[in-house]
């Protein structure tokens, strides 16, 4: 079997890697960042933290360089997804194509290009530390299934679940995958801008009791779209957003949106509230407060170029 | 009002004003710092802009003289009215006593600690403070006065006319509340979400083209401010969406004070301009759910830093 990496930043690189353990997988892996292929190519993909792997891989800033493969995992930021799977089509015109991506829409880019499209849910983290090196931060447990309107067949999906399990990444494959890749994406839309307006940790804002009451309500209109498509979430967005507020789970994480504004880079809010909306208007369903802090998130990203 | 004007801090409005008055009457500066009280003595306060001179009022830090005084204009941010009419109580005799801030509530700070006369005043006067001898004129608009509670028109009049006679623009009027609360309504709005997004009040704040434009949102927050002022029976002198446009068409680019004051990492006056619209809503039983979630975060964002 052999499969394709796109974008092998922090998570694309965990997949990579691991699969690269396998002895039936040969993986490749396409991303711009030539400092980091030419790494990977030299000395393997190494990871470190909550496992120690060094990946044997095949890297590339190239896309006509790719193989055909069997299976295509999409890992860039969001926003870079239409023009990652533009240049990538190509390798993938017999095989599927799997988002493991943030927030809602990459499906719908990937099926622009492709035909087979698995829609994923990934929970592992980690971020690049150096060309080729990167820190595993958290393990987690992944859910692909068809992507609806453009499914790739169920035992297709089965065999990429086996293989990542197997390459020690755990992935279930179920007939319908919006479940937890709403889940996610309710918990991150309602948490991410906070702490991006705020400056404050997960912690911090929980225990502001206005705030809070914001983040439910976030919650609440997310909720409302996911039920108006049809969507049974697997697991109550607010149960886990306490969860992650306790002191020994992850009251002092910087949401990534608010690493990402520190850092001035842009953020993913067109894929997380942005799709909330999106979809809640395809729905009829009001979300005026998506609305509101995605507004805020765009107007501080302009704030940026002034 | 022959009998000598004190003026309470010494930020842009208070040290216009101060300057300005020096030249028609008796004007102390009572000031927080010891060192800009000895700056503005030994050099009086230079106006620069839509004036040129230096004004020679007094300057002291030290309120005893407050005894005599015949007017004294609060000047200070909202978070020092309590603090300014401290120092009034006790010493003020039977001198008029009028407040500028933005927002509302001073008002009833000052009435807390004392029985003296007041006028409601609001300013659209602005400027920056080079130095503490220093100010630059920057918008010559006007400052409406009126009674509160029971004072007499008259302490109004002689208000205006002795701030005309100094230079400044100012206007009485009977009832200030409408020409109040639209200042409020665009400061809460505007403020707020400069100091969320970064933004100077620029034409972000009056776009409408897509869904998540900043525009949807300073309009949603303007139309629950009317909303509240309509329940609250207040008909506005001037619609705050429409000023909105105006001051954006302009061209200019002003920095609303509350993004000045994140940006420096000071406390802000947010519990003043968009909290007394929350609390309002909360009073009047309106729903302000876009209102209490900028409020929300801007204290949120304070507490930060503080």
């Amino acid at each position: 079997m052999r499969v394709t990496v796109v974008g092998c930043g922090a998570v694309g690189s965990l997949f990579a890697a691991n699969l690269a353990q396998l002895e039936d997988v040969e993986v490749w892996a396409f991303d711009l960042d030539g400092e980091h292929v030419a790494a990977i190519n030299e000395h393997g993909l190494r990871l470190s933290g909550a496992g120690e792997v060094v990946g044997e891989l095949r890297a590339t800033t190239n896309a006509d360089d790719l193989p055909p493969s069997d299976f295509g995992i999409v890992a860039t930021k969001c926003m870079h997804t239409a023009a990652a799977i533009e240049a990538t089509a190509p390798a993938f015109a017999t095989g599927a194509v799997c988002s493991v991506q943030n927030g809602v829409g990459n499906e719908e880019a990937i099926a622009q290009r492709v035909e087979r499209v698995i829609r994923g849910t990934t929970f592992p983290a980690g971020r690049v530390v150096e060309p080729g090196h990167v820190q595993w931060d958290v393990k987690g447990d992944t859910t692909i299934g068809p992507f609806e309107p453009s499914p790739a067949p169920m035992a297709e999906v089965g065999r990429l679940a086996e293989a990542c399990t197997r390459a020690g990444l755990p992935t279930e494959a179920v007939a319908d995958a919006r479940g937890p890749q709403w889940r996610k994406l309710i918990f991150n839309a309602a948490t991410n801008p906070i702490g991006a307006l705020t400056g404050l940790t997960h912690g911090r804002v929980c225990e502001d009791p206005g705030l809070r009451r914001l983040v439910s309500q976030l919650v609440d209109e997310g909720k409302a779209v996911a039920a108006a498509q049809g969507i049974e979430l697997d697991a109550d967005p607010e149960e886990l957003i306490d969860h992650a507020a306790r002191p020994d789970v992850a009251y002092d994480h910087k949401a990534s949106m608010l690493q990402d504004v520190e850092a001035r880079r842009p953020t993913e809010i067109d894929y997380l509230n942005g799709g909330i909306v999106r979809f809640g208007r395809e729905q009829g369903v009001p979300t005026p407060l998506n609305e509101a802090v995605t507004a805020l998130i765009k107007g501080l990203e302009a704030s940026w170029t002034l | 009002m022959s009998d000598g004007v004190w003026v309470i801090g010494g930020g842009v409005i208070g040290s216009l004003v101060a300057a300005h008055l020096s030249r028609v009457a008796d004007v102390t500066l009572l000031c927080r710092r010891a060192e800009h009280a000895a700056a503005v003595a030994q050099n009086g306060i230079r106006v620069s802009g839509r004036a040129n001179f230096v004004g020679v009022p007094r300057a002291t830090v030290d309120p005893a003289g407050l005894t005599d005084a015949g007017l004294v204009i609060v000047a200070t941010k909202a978070n020092d009215v309590e603090a300014a009419a401290a120092q009034l109580e006790g010493r003020l005799g039977d001198g008029t006593v009028m407040t500028v801030q933005n927002g509302l509530g001073a008002e009833q700070v000052i009435r807390a600690h004392g029985p003296w006369p007041q006028l409601s005043a609001v300013t659209f006067m602005s400027g920056t403070k080079l130095a503490d001898d220093h100010v630059e004129y920057v918008l010559d608009t006007p400052t409406w006065i009126a009674p509160y509670e029971d004072a007499p028109f008259a302490l109004a009049e002689a208000a205006v006319s002795l701030i005309v006679e100094s230079g400044l623009k100012a206007e009485a009027m009977p009832d200030l509340e409408p020409a109040r609360w639209s200042k409020l309504i665009f400061n809460a709005t505007v403020n707020s979400v400069a100091a969320l997004t970064g933004l100077p009040h620029d034409h972000h704040f009056a776009e409408l083209e897509q869904p998540t434009d900043l525009g949807h949102l300073v309009r949603g927050l303007m139309d629950e401010g009317k909303q509240i002022a309509a329940a609250a029976g207040i008909a506005l002198r001037e619609d705050p969406w429409e000023m909105n446009v105006l001051a954006t068409q302009r061209g200019s680019r002003h920095y609303p004070s509350m993004l000045e004051d994140v940006e420096a990492r000071r406390p802000t006056e947010v519990d003043f301009i968009t909290g007394a619209l929350v609390r309002e809503a909360a009073h009047r039983r309106v729903e302000a759910p876009l209102l209490t979630a900028v409020y929300r975060l801007v204290k949120a964002r304070e507490a930060s830093y503080l």
